[in-house]
């Protein structure tokens, strides 16, 4: 049985993008060759047993020549470890993960909405929908907290040919607000748009009440404290509409789903 | 003497075990979740996600922290039921070949017994393993494991039910564990098995809230392995009937030291969330072990603690 835990996966390049995120490069040619957009990796942090589970991440970018990307935040001490490895170290990385994004036949325009590490997995999406040979308009709206966070990967969207358009909390680049705000501005009412969105839940949250008022069908991806990321922990349940008393599992169900299949409160 | 091949066989009751490895319930879902990482005939037994007559949703989320070298979860017991159990999930155990252990639970003694009788006569059934030590349903599982008098009322109600060998899984919540495990063996049982998770909690200092919506949940991985392999010890010195270890194993080593502390067989929980390999891993690993030592059957190993 060959995947991506037969054995460790090489750390080709290790970025800092600003004070504290990073982007990690690793050779990883199982998943690259058949991760879909949305998907993810449960990536071990600690060689022994603390911290002892394995971290979940979207995949940010995969290659031709079998490297796939991972882009995070550290914001513990599991992202802390994997901030700190360099070229050469070897990660165990297990994936693809759960359910990505999916793209509706017809040639709407599409938006792609992004806010703080949500950003990661749209790179990847963006160059799905160009290399599937799409004609609709391509954006790309994306948030951060400030100019430092976004100018490199603003760069990474530009340089595919997207348009981007950024808001910053601090006004430090682009619309000074959030990114929801900008979807109207950038998002012709004329047009049927289809939206794509991963970000933290209240900006999701937002982009879906637009989304609903304007009839734009419109996919999120989720978040939720992971054990095992495949389904076996039942860790992960988030609510159904309609059907309190069940539950939905993020890693298997999602993380990607239909804004349609997610009570906001 | 060169030992080629160890003698791996264990028994439990009248259930025979191909080797002393097998999956704890609620780590491994319902064994079609692992096929694509490991060879579900090759194990022991799966140990399936735990049973109830009915289906049930299980907590509301959050449902998991990690906590130090383990983690804290309050699942609730979110389950398929047993008929959907017996209609979707046992086919594919049988496919792939699979020993297959129904771990079951319930709310009153009426539940359990139903329960057993409902599973009994399935092919493809080889046991059933008993929770009775959930501390995650407020009107479950913890009354039954903490009382010896309702766990060995508990335990004859099953094995009124059935002649499938029955292992009554065993709750760490207790003062004394080897009072319960007696208790068990009075009303019939094959095995016991232990432990279950530890009862504990996370607070979040920031929002003076606890992590968990339940409040409380059980606490799993290597951090209880101490506190099981001491059960373990005293609990195979109290009762006659073969014992199963659980808490923490994530190594053959880790395995090992339960067969020594007096485990006929172990269970692998946690550790199949961080490398859902890692029981065939330990299966390969006792093996080493016992060709390293010189050993040609898992028997030498059993018990051979010496203190
Ligand atoms: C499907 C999925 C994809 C993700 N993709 C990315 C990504 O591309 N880039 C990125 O930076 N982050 C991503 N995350 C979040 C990332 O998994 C967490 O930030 C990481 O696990 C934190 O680990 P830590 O040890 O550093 O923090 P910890 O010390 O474990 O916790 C620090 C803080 O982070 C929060 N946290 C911990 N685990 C998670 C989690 N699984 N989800 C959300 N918050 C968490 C904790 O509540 C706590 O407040 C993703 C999460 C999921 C579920
Ligand atoms: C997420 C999770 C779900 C569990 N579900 C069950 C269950 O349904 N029935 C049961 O008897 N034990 C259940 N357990 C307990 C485990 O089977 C095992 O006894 C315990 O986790 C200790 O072993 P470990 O440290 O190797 O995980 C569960 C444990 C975890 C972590
Ligand atoms: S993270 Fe374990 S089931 Fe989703």
């Amino acid at each position: 049985m060959e995947h991506s835990l037969t054995r460790p996966s090489e750390v080709i390049r290790s970025e800092a993008l600003g004070s504290d995120i990073f982007r990690l490069t690793i050779m990883a040619p199982q998943i690259a060759d058949t991760a879909q957009p949305g998907q993810f990796v449960m990536v071990q942090a600690a060689s022994g047993q603390d911290p002892l589970l394995r971290r979940p991440f979207s995949i940010h970018q995969v290659s031709g020549n079998g490297t796939v990307q991972i882009l995070f935040k550290v914001v513990g001490r599991g992202t802390r470890l994997l901030a700190a490895t360099t070229k050469g170290d070897f990660l165990s990385v297990f994936g693809p993960l759960g359910k990505g994004f999916t793209l509706a036949k017809q040639n709407k325009n599409i938006a792609m909405i992004g806010g703080g590490m949500g950003i990661a997995p749209l790179l990847f999406l963006g160059k799905w929908i160009l290399r599937s040979g799409f004609s609709g308009k391509l954006i790309a709206l994306l948030g951060a907290r400030n100019s430092a966070e976004i100018n490199s990967l603003q760069e990474d969207f530009n340089h595919l040919g997207i348009t981007t358009a950024i808001a910053t909390d601090d006004g430090s680049r682009g619309h000074h607000g959030l990114v929801t705000q900008l979807m109207l501005q950038h998002m012709d009412p004329g047009e049927e748009w289809q939206v794509l969105t991963c970000g933290p839940y209240p900006m999701m949250r937002g982009v879906a009440e637009i989304c609903q008022g304007m009839n734009w069908p419109c996919q999120v991806s989720m978040e939720t404290m992971m054990a095992c990321g495949m389904g076996a922990c039942l860790g992960c349940a988030i609510s159904k509409p309609n059907d309190l008393h069940s539950y939905q599992h993020v890693c298997k169900d999602g993380p990607v789903f239909a804004m349609s299949e997610i009570v906001w409160k | 003497m060169e030992i080629e091949k160890p003698n791996l066989r264990v028994k439990i009751g009248s259930l025979n075990l191909q080797n002393p490895v097998m999956t704890a319930s609620g780590t491994f879902g319902y064994g079609e979740e692992f096929a694509s990482y490991v060879n579900l005939h090759r194990l022991g037994a799966v140990v399936v996600k735990g049973i109830s007559m009915q289906p049930r949703p299980g907590n509301p989320p959050p449902r998991i922290v990690e906590t130090a070298c383990g983690m804290l979860n309050a699942i609730g017991l979110e389950n398929v039921g047993a008929e959907r159990f017996l209609a979707e999930k046992l086919p594919y155990l049988i496919k792939a070949n699979a020993t297959v252990i129904v771990n079951v639970l319930g709310d009153s003694i009426d539940d359990y017994q139903a329960l057993a009788e409902r599973l009994h006569g399935n092919d493809g059934i080889s046991a059933l393993e008993i929770n009775i030590s959930c501390p995650n349903v407020k009107k479950g599982g913890v009354a039954f494991g903490t009382n010896p008098e309702m766990a060995q009322k508990v335990t004859e109600a099953v094995r009124k039910a059935t002649d499938l060998p029955i292992i009554v899984k065993l709750t760490p919540n207790v003062t004394d564990i080897t009072a319960i495990a007696k208790a068990v063996e009075a009303g019939g049982a094959d095995g016991v098995s232990l432990i279950n998770t530890l009862l504990g909690m996370a607070i979040d200092s920031k929002t003076r809230r606890p992590v968990l919506a339940n409040v409380v949940g059980g606490l799993s991985g290597p951090a209880v392995k101490p506190v099981a392999l001491r059960m373990v010890w005293q609990v195979a010195q109290a009762v006659e009937i073969p014992v199963v270890g659980i808490g923490g194993i994530c190594s053959a080593e880790d395995a090992i030291e339960f067969l020594i502390a007096g485990a006929t067989a172990i269970e692998v929980g946690t550790a199949n969330f961080i490398n859902p390999r890692t029981t065939e891993d330990i299966l390969v690993g006792i093996s080493d072990y016992l060709k390293e030592n010189k050993m040609d059957s898992i028997q030498k190993l059993i018990g051979s603690l010496q203190t």
